[in-house]
C-alpha cells in the first residue's frame, strides 16, 4: 500500500492505496465522489474526465499514486454556490439525455474553453473528440459549449 | 386556465442531478459488506467444457467464493425467450452460467466473489477451464448448408416465419420491370454509455436487485417465474440508467447470477461490467441478409415486393431475439402502395453473441432495404428517386389506409413533410450542382440520399402482440397520488433512461389537472414504488404510458367532482371543470381548486356519504393501434473518388411525430437517433475473425462516432396528429435511427452511380467506397 494525499473538490484526502489503483476508482470508491462515472477501459470515451491541477485528464488512465499531491476538480466540485456556466448551458440547451457522459463532457469543455475561450463550432467538435456521447448526436453539446463561451465562461 | 404546458420547450427536471454529479447509477451503490463479482468468460467460440477448477481461486486473498456452472445447475434455469414466433421454433436451453458447452466468446463459465473488484479480477486468473474445441459457425448461409457443423443439437435453423398478402404471382408475372438485390445489415453493438451493473441485497428470504435495465417490471416477473422466487419477495430497481437503445431491454445472465449468488451467500453482491466485457456480452443488433425483389410497371408503379431475410440470432434466443425481424416484416412496404407483399424470415444460429433489440429493432433494417430498393428501381427506370416515391406513396387523402402488410396507418402527410424537406435542403439546386460536377468529372462527387420513412411504434395493442405470439401485453400503467398540500406525484410504469419522462409527464399532468409544472414529481423505475408496468422500449412511453397518465388524471378529476359537490353543497351535475378547479356552472366564484379538494380529502371531515377519502387513481391503457411517425430525411454527401472518403455536407430532416409535448426533447431524440443511423451507415461494425473472436471489443476498435465525425442536422416538423390516442402523439425514440441510415448510404451510392457503383456495404468506410469504385472500373478489390 502507498500513501497518497490529494485535494478533491476543495477537501483534502489522505489514504493508503494499492499502487495499481486507478484514480477514477479512488475517486469513486475510496473518496466516495461518485459523480465521475466510468464508460470504458481504454480511455476512449472520456466519461471519467476530471481536472487534474487545472488540466483535463481521463481519470481512468491515471493511477491514484500519480495524483499524489494534486488538486482534483470533479463535476461535483465545479459549481461554486451556483451552477457553473457550462452546467447551466448544458441544461438550457438540452445537451444531455441519459447524462452518463455529461460529467466528463463538461469537464473536458471547461478545459477546452480555458485553452480557447472563443472557439468556433469546428474547434468545439475537434476539441471534444475524446468524449463520446450516445444520446445527443452532439449538436446540443456543441451549442451549449458555444453558449457558455459567449457568456465568457473562461474569464 | 388553458392548455399551456403541452408544446412548451421546457428544460428538463432530470438535469439538476445529472449536471452536478448527484446521480444514482447502479455502480454508485455501496452497501455494508458489499462483495464484488467477476465473471470468467469463454475465450472459445464453440467448445465442450471438460472441466472447471475453481479451487485455487477460492483460496486467493480477499476471495469469499468461486463458482462454476455446476454450482448453479440445479437452480439457474434457462434465460427466457418471450417471443416464440412460430409453434415449431427451436429455443435452445440457455443456462446463465454454461455447464457443458459454450457457444460464443464471452459466455460465462465461472465467477469469483471477493471483497473488492481488484481481488475478484486477480482470482479469475486462477480458474482453470479445460475446453474441447468444436467448430465455430459464423456465416449464416454456410450455417444453413447441408453438413454444416451444428451450433445446437437441434440444428442451426431456429424458425421460418412467413407473411404473404396479395397475389404475388400476378404481381410478378409479366411485370415490365423486376429488380433483385441483396443487402447486408452489419452487426452493431448498441454501446450505451453506461456499462451494465447489478447489485443484489438479500434480507431474509427477500431480495432487492438494482440493475441498469430498461425493464424493471418485466425483469422482476421473469426472475420470479424462472427462479421460483415469490414475486412479492423480489423488488427490482432501475436507478438512473445511462442509456439503453434496446441493449438494456433484456433479461441477462448477469442479473440472474447476481441474485443467485446473493441467495447462496446471504450477502450483498455487486457486478459492474467493463466496456470490453460488455462488447462481448451485451446483445448485439441488426445482422441480417436481405434478399429483395421488386416488380414494377414502366411508369414506376409498384406491383409487388418479395423479401427473403436471413436473421442472425447468434448463439441463443434472448428476450425478444426472434421477434426483432418480425417488427420489420410489416414495414418493408413502408409508405408505398403495392398489390402484393411476401416476407419470409429465417432465424439462424451462429456461434456469436446473441442479437436482440437495438434502436428501431427490425424497422431500420426494413426501411433501409425498401429505400435502397426504391433508389435502385429509380436508377433502373431512369427516374428521379423522389418522383418514384411520389408515384407510389399513400396520399394524405387516403388515411386511414390499410397497407398490404395489413396495418392501418391512422394518419400522415408524406407530401407535406417532403415538400418542406425539399425546400430546406435546396434539392433542385443540389441536383444542378451534382449534374455540373458529374459533367466536369470532378474527383469529388456530390450524392443526394432520400429517406421517406415511416415506422410502427408505440408498442403495442396487446391483442395484436398475442396474435404475433409475443409473451406479454402492450399496455402501460400510471397512477396519480394527490398530496395534502395539493402537490402531485405521478407514478409511471414506463422506465426512463434518458428520455425525459420526469419533464414530459409533468407537462401532461399540469395540463390535465391544472396544477403547476413545478408542483409535480414523477416516480418510476422501482417496483416497490411503481408496482406495474411494461417499461420503456419501442418508442412506447409517450404513446402508451403518456396516455395511461391522462387516464389516471381523468379519474382524479372525476373523484374530485363528487367531493367538490359535497363541499359546495351543490349537485355534481351543476359543476364544470376548468383545469385546476371544479366550479358551479354560471357562478364561477363558487368552486374548489384541486388543491383545496385534496386537502379536504386528507382531513375527510365532511366528505359526502360513501365517498372514499382519496383522490388517488390508477389507470392502465392498452392502445388500439400502433402509431406511425413519418418524415423525409435528405442527405448530401461529398465523396472523394480518389480516396473513398465520404463527408456529409448537409442533412435535413422533417419529421412528423404527431402532437409534440416537448419540442426540446423531441429535437434531442431526433439528433441522437440520426447520429446512430449515420454511425451504422459510415462507421460501426462488430467484426469477427475466422475463429469467432470478436475483433471490436473496445471503443478503440468499434467506432462510436465523436462530435468531430458528425454533421449539424437541420430539423423541422410537420404535425399530423395521431387519431389513435387522445393526445395525438406518435413517439419519437427510434425515428431518427430508422430514417437516417438509408439517406446516408443512398447519398453515397448516388454520388457513385455514374461510375457504375450500385451498392456499397455498410459501414461505407473509405476503404469500402474506394474498393467499390475500383471494382466498378473493372479493377481488383
Amino acid at each position: 500500500m502507498t500513501k497518497v494525499s490529494m485535494t478533491i473538490d476543495g477537501v483534502r484526502y489522505d489514504d493508503d492505496v494499492e499502487p495499481r489503483m486507478l484514480l477514477v476508482h479512488y475517486l469513486r470508491e475510496v473518496a466516495g465522489r461518485t459523480g465521475t462515472p466510468i464508460g470504458c477501459d481504454t480511455s476512449n470515451c472520456g466519461a471519467c474526465t476530471v481536472l487534474l491541477n487545472g488540466m483535463s485528464a481521463k481519470s481512468c488512465s491515471v493511477l491514484a499514486v500519480q495524483a499524489d499531491g494534486a488538486e482534483i476538480t470533479t463535476i461535483q466540485g465545479l459549481a461554486d454556490g451556483e451552477w457553473h456556466p457550462l452546467q447551466r448551458a448544458f441544461h438550457e440547451e438540452h445537451a444531455l439525455q441519459c447524462g452518463y457522459c455529461t460529467p466528463g463532457m463538461i469537464m473536458a469543455a471547461a478545459d477546452l474553453l480555458r485553452e480557447n475561450p472563443h472557439p468556433t463550432e469546428h474547434e468545439v467538435r475537434e476539441g471534444l473528440e475524446g468524449n463520446l456521447c450516445r444520446c445527443t448526436g452532439y449538436q446540443n453539446i456543441v451549442r451549449a459549449v458555444l453558449r457558455a463561451a459567449s457568456e465568457g465562461v473562461a474569464s | 386556465m388553458t392548455v399551456t404546458e403541452i408544446g412548451r420547450a421546457r428544460t428538463r427536471k432530470e438535469d439538476a442531478r445529472l449536471v452536478t454529479g448527484q446521480t444514482s447509477w447502479t455502480d454508485n451503490i455501496q452497501l455494508p459488506g458489499l462483495l464484488h463479482i467477476a465473471f470468467l468468460r469463454s475465450p472459445m467460440a464453440h467448445a465442450r467444457i471438460t472441466s472447471v477448477d475453481v479451487s485455487a481461486a477460492r483460496g486467493a486473498p480477499g476471495v469469499i467464493a468461486a463458482f462454476s456452472g455446476a454450482d448453479f445447475a440445479a437452480e439457474q434455469g434457462s434465460l427466457p425467450c418471450a417471443w416464440p414466433v412460430t409453434p415449431d421454433i427451436i429455443i435452445p436451453a440457455h443456462p446463465p452460467m454454461a455447464t457443458d458447452e459454450v457457444r460464443y466468446v464471452g459466455e460465462i463459465v465461472a465467477c469469483v466473489v471477493a471483497r473488492n473488484k481488484y481481488a475478484a479480477a486477480d482470482a479469475l486468473e486462477l480458474i482453470d477451464v479445460d475446453y474441447e474445441p468444436l467448430p465455430a459457425v459464423l456465416d449464416m448461409e454456410a450455417a444453413l448448408a447441408e453438413g454444416s457443423p451444428k451450433v445446437h443439437e437441434a440444428g442451426n435453423k431456429s424458425f421460418v416465419w412467413p407473411l404473404v398478402n396479395g397475389d404475388m404471382d400476378a404481381a410478378f408475372r409479366d411485370a415490365p420491370v423486376v429488380i433483385e438485390r441483396t443487402y447486408r445489415q452489419q452487426r452493431l453493438i448498441p454501446s450505451a454509455m453506461e456499462p451494465r451493473a447489478t447489485v443484489c441485497e438479500p434480507v431474509g428470504d427477500e431480495f432487492t436487485l438494482w440493475s441498469a435495465t430498461q425493464i424493471p417490471h418485466v425483469l422482476r416477473f421473469l426472475l420470479a417465474a424462472v427462479l421460483g422466487i415469490p414475486e412479492q419477495k423480489l423488488r427490482v430497481v432501475a436507478p438512473d440508467v445511462g442509456g439503453g437503445f434496446g441493449s438494456k431491454l433484456q433479461v441477462t445472465a448477469e442479473e440472474f447470477l447476481t441474485v443467485l449468488i446473493a441467495r447462496k451467500l446471504g450477502r450483498p453482491v455487486k457486478w459492474t461490467e467493463s466496456r470490453s466485457e460488455g462488447n462481448l456480452a451485451v446483445h448485439h443488433g441488426r445482422d441480417q441478409i436481405q434478399r429483395i425483389k421488386i416488380a414494377a410497371d414502366r411508369d414506376g408503379r409498384l406491383r409487388g415486393l418479395s423479401v427473403d431475410l436471413l436473421a442472425d440470432m447468434g448463439a441463443y434466443l434472448m428476450l425478444v431475439t426472434p421477434g426483432v425481424p418480425l417488427l420489420g416484416a410489416f414495414m418493408y412496404n413502408a409508405i408505398y402502395k403495392m398489390d402484393a407483399l411476401s416476407f419470409k424470415c429465417t432465424g439462424v444460429f451462429t456461434t456469436k453473441v446473441p442479437t436482440d433489440a437495438y434502436r428501431g429493432a427490425g424497422r431500420p433494417e426494413a426501411t433501409f432495404a425498401i429505400e435502397h430498393a426504391m433508389d435502385d428501381l429509380a436508377a433502373e427506370l431512369g427516374m428521379d428517386p423522389l418522383e418514384l416515391r411520389k408515384r407510389n406513396w399513400i396520399t394524405h387523402e387516403e388515411f386511414p389506409y390499410t397497407t398490404i402488410a395489413g396495418l392501418t396507418y391512422d394518419s400522415g402527410n408524406y407530401e407535406a413533410a417532403t415538400a418542406k424537406a425539399v425546400e430546406l435542403f435546396g434539392y433542385d439546386e443540389l441536383r444542378r450542382e451534382q449534374a455540373s460536377r458529374r459533367a466536369s468529372g470532378d474527383p469529388v462527387q456530390l450524392g443526394i440520399g432520400i429517406s421517406t420513412y415511416t415506422e410502427m411504434c408505440g408498442l403495442a395493442p396487446s391483442r395484436l402482440l398475442g396474435q404475433l405470439a409475443y409473451g406479454a401485453g402492450g399496455w402501460e400503467h400510471a397512477s396519480i397520488r394527490m398530496l395534502p398540500t395539493g402537490k402531485v406525484e405521478v407514478v409511471t410504469g414506463s422506465s426512463a433512461h434518458g428520455q425525459g419522462h420526469e419533464t414530459a409527464w409533468s407537462q401532461i399532468v399540469a395540463d390535465q389537472l391544472g396544477v403547476a409544472f413545478e408542483d409535480i414529481r414523477v416516480l418510476h423505475g422501482d417496483t416497490a414504488i411503481s408496482p406495474k408496468g411494461m417499461d420503456t422500449y419501442g418508442s412506447r412511453s409517450l404513446a402508451v404510458g403518456g396516455i395511461a397518465v391522462v387516464g389516471a388524471c381523468e379519474k382524479v378529476i372525476a373523484k374530485a367532482k363528487v367531493i367538490a359537490a359535497g363541499l359546495l353543497e351543490v349537485s355534481a351535475d351543476d359543476l364544470e371543470w376548468t383545469p385546476g378547479r371544479w366550479q358551479v356552472r354560471g357562478d364561477p366564484e363558487q368552486g374548489r381548486s384541486i388543491a383545496e379538494i385534496s386537502l379536504a380529502t386528507f382531513a375527510a371531515h365532511n366528505l359526502p356519504d360513501g365517498v372514499e377519502p382519496s383522490l388517488d387513481s390508477d389507470a392502465a391503457y392498452d392502445p388500439n393501434n400502433f402509431s406511425y411517425p413519418h418524415g423525409t430525411h435528405l442527405c448530401a454527401v461529398e465523396v472523394d473518388t480518389e480516396t473513398g472518403q465520404v463527408s456529409i455536407r448537409s442533412y435535413v430532416a422533417v419529421d412528423d411525430v404527431g402532437v409534440v409535448v416537448n419540442p426540446l426533447i423531441v429535437e434531442g431524440q431526433l439528433h441522437g437517433g440520426i447520429a446512430q443511423g449515420i454511425a451504422q451507415a459510415l462507421y460501426e461494425e462488430a467484426a469477427y475473425d475466422a475463429d469467432g473472436n470478436l475483433l471490436t471489443t473496445t471503443l478503440a476498435d468499434y467506432l462510436v462516432p465523436s462530435a468531430a465525425d458528425l454533421p449539424t442536422y437541420v430539423l423541422d416538423r410537420t404535425e399530423t396528429p395521431a387519431t389513435s390516442n387522445p393526445l395525438g402523439v406518435k413517439g419519437v425514440g427510434e425515428a431518427g435511427a430508422i430514417a437516417s441510415t438509408p439517406a446516408v448510404v443512398g447519398a453515397v451510392i448516388d454520388a457513385l452511380r455514374p461510375l457504375g457503383v450500385t451498392d456499397v456495404e455498410m459501414p461505407c468506410t473509405s476503404q469500402r467506397v474506394w474498393r467499390a469504385i475500383n471494382e466498378a472500373k473493372g479493377g481488383a478489390r
